[in-house]
């Protein structure tokens, strides 16, 4: 239980000073909170800072002993090393999967979110017949797990001999992907004063000159928050990955990453640095973009 | 330069029980401005967008000089629009806003810099045109609504309620402004208000309208001296007209004790029952007791004259009523006080029909 503490007003001007804002004042209450928020925050980045820590570890090292023991001396340098990175990157593979994330990720972000914003004006500013029956459909795939469609999918793919090709996960991305990002889009672009819409349509603006010249511009907000979930979901993504993709020389982190491991669970220690280097990029574009990520978590609900 | 006509042209939006507008005929000369006013929900914006383009014509036609526009996209209408909260592009300049449509037009960059310059200076914008909006007060993005619509030089401007997100004293500089604008650049305009005040200042001709038909269209001051029907005398002129009932008589009206001389002719017209408007301005305090007395519950004094309200318990009055007074006469709060109207500006409708009898 915290107790708010009697607040005594010590002046230091003497007398008829300001007193502070009440939100920085330091009271018991608020150092709890303070202390607590920071505890938890502690708490779960532990697992995380042993992975860091063990990932500048020799192999022997890590195998011997706890990650902890380190900050009893953290200073002797000669206990640090790269090995761990140097063989990842090099020896097994994860600079050239670390490359592939990227073919893959970039174009799985793109793709859908170019295809949903033009469905999204669609939905929200053209007149169509079954335009609202369409759209329910579109949201009802919502509901439908990624999982019933693998089968059809990958005969599919196979006919075409798509299999095994970066253009076989980006469709599958794209595809699983355009549901929500339609949903999200459309939402937001309802928010859009509807008169700015219609100015352009009497100064004359074509619906793509309308599209490109405002509405996208108008919807940077929603578009850069779904495109850091797509980001963030394809990046991790294994499942996908590993149907249409599969190991081999096309193989994206994630599955270099599980095949790290080794037959027998013998090289784990690889995995701190394996999992570090699949971190770096997710943690650059969300320090890069938290503004939108933030704000994005409720954009098409509540206009942004 | 263009006339405007509408012919019969309805809209009906799906799934409505009637129509929004079920048919409406108006004619705008060519550089008149004409000001469509009446309540909310009575079809006057319904009426500018069908205008525009905005709102499907369903049937009927509507056409901008002798070209029938009823199918046209707005983009083809050769039309400027001013909307009630300006809807300009948020992330473009102001000059780049007032620049859009000569883009889409594909007029040179040279021309457009010329004519952006141009009406920024008519309107005072030339050093705001490289702001973004959100950097301009109320006044100036209005400003720049007009501006937008101006470099166009379009066939028709139509502005729908332009003025009412600006705050009073704001409304009425903007209203001079406008209609002095009107006239230097002799553009004919639409121009769509709920406020009577507006049309009454800014209009050549205003059109009121109520449930989507349109009740008279007329010179303002026509309006307010012969409005056609009950709607019209209660609508125009602030304070409103009172409006009194009585028992039809041989030589006018009794209401109370006090008797209302009206001509005979006139009371023949009616089909059950008369209704007689009375404008505050053309009551009159009587010295003697010989008039519908009143308790008054309120005077308004405004330095050059004085608005008395006031309730009387008589049959067939409003239970209020309003008169102008002389300013500074000190009819205390309270106080009984006698008024009748003046015979000759009373406006007689039929109760029934609501129709202008004399």
């Amino acid at each position: 239980m915290t107790q708010a503490a009697p607040t005594v007003d010590v002046d230091p001007m003497g007398g008829e000073g300001q007193k502070p804002p009440r939100a920085q004042r330091f009271t018991l209450g608020s150092v709890v909170v303070r202390a607590t928020v920071a505890l938890l925050c502690l708490l779960w980045l532990v697992p995380t800072i042993g992975l860091l820590v063990s990932s500048f570890r020799s192999e022997e090292a890590v195998k011997e002993d706890g990650w902890w023991t380190v900050f009893a001396s953290p200073l002797e340098f000669s206990q640090w090393t790269l090995d761990s990175y140097d063989s990842v990157i090099f020896d097994q593979g994860m600079g050239s999967a670390f490359l592939n994330s990227i073919v893959v990720t970039v174009p799985a972000t793109i793709i859908p979110i170019m295809i949903a914003a033009f469905a999204a004006y669609a939905f929200t500013f053209m007149r169509f017949p079954g335009r609202d029956l369409l759209f329910i459909l579109v949201v009802g795939l919502l509901v439908v797990p990624l999982q019933v469609a693998f089968v059809p999918l990958l005969r599919l793919f196979s006919q075409y001999e798509l299999n095994g090709t970066f253009l076989a996960v980006w469709l599958a991305h794209a595809g699983f992907g355009m549901p929500l990002a339609i949903y999200i889009l459309r939402n937001y672009m309802a928010s859009l004063p509807h008169e700015i819409i219609e100015s352009a349509a009497v100064d004359g603006a074509s619906h793509f000159r309308t599209f490109w010249s405002l509405v996208v511009p108008m919807s940077v907000p929603a578009l850069a928050a779904y495109a850091i979930f797509q980001f963030l979901w394809v990046w991790n993504d294994l499942l996908v990955a590993l149907l249409f993709l599969g190991a081999g020389e096309n193989e994206v982190v994630t599955i270099n990453l599980r095949d790290l491991i080794g037959d027998l669970g013998q090289e784990w220690h690889l995995l701190t640095a394996g999992a570090f280097i699949s971190m770096v990029l997710p943690l650059a574009v969300f320090f890069a973009l938290q503004r939108y990520f933030v704000r994005g978590l409720t954009a098409g609900s509540v206009k942004g | 330069m263009a006339t405007v006509r509408f012919e019969k042209a309805q809209r009906w939006y799906p799934g409505a029980d009637t129509p929004a507008v079920p048919g409406i005929d108006l004619e705008i000369e060519d550089g008149e401005f004409m000001v469509l006013v009446g309540p909310s929900g009575c079809g006057k914006s319904t009426t500018l967008r069908m205008l525009a383009g905005l709102e499907e014509v369903n049937s009927g036609n509507v056409y901008i000089g002798d070209r029938d526009v009823t199918k046209l996209s707005p983009k083809d209408r050769d039309i400027a629009m001013v909307f009630q909260n300006y809807a300009l592009y948020p992330h473009m300049t102001v000059a780049d806003n007032m620049a859009f449509a000569l883009k889409m037009a594909k007029v040179p960059s040279e021309e457009r810099k010329v004519r952006v310059r141009e009406a920024a200076g008519i309107l005072g914008l030339t050093d705001y045109l490289d702001r973004k909006p959100k950097a301009l007060s109320g006044g100036q993005r209005q400003r720049v609504a007009m501006g937008r619509a101006i470099v166009r030089q379009p066939q028709v401007f139509l502005m729908d309620e332009p003025l009412s997100n600006l705050d009073a004293k704001m409304r009425v500089a903007t209203r001079t402004d406008i209609a002095k604008l009107q006239a230097d650049l002799g553009i004919t305009t639409v121009y769509v208000t709920h406020d009577q005040i507006e049309a009454m200042t800014m209009g050549d001709r205003v059109a009121v309208m109520n449930f989507g038909e349109l009740q008279q269209v007329d010179t303002p001051l026509s309006l307010y001296d012969r409005p056609n029907n009950r709607f019209v005398a209660g609508f125009i002129g602030s304070p409103a007209m009172n409006f009194l009932e009585g028992e039809m008589t041989d030589g006018g009206l009794r209401i109370g004790d006090y008797d209302l001389p009206v001509p005979r002719d006139v009371l023949q017209k009616a089909t059950d029952g008369v209704v007689v408007g009375v404008r505050p301005e053309h009551f009159e305090i009587a010295s003697d007791n010989n008039g519908i007395p009143i308790e008054v519950t309120l005077v308004e004094e405004l330095g050059a004259d004085a608005y008395i309200y006031g309730t009387t318990d008589v049959q067939g009055t409003p239970g209020h009523l309003v008169v102008r007074g002389l300013a500074r006469r000190d009819v205390a709060k309270g106080s009984t006080v006698y008024v009748s109207a003046d015979a000759e500006r009373i406006h007689v409708f039929d109760k029934a029909t609501e129709k202008r009898l004399n």
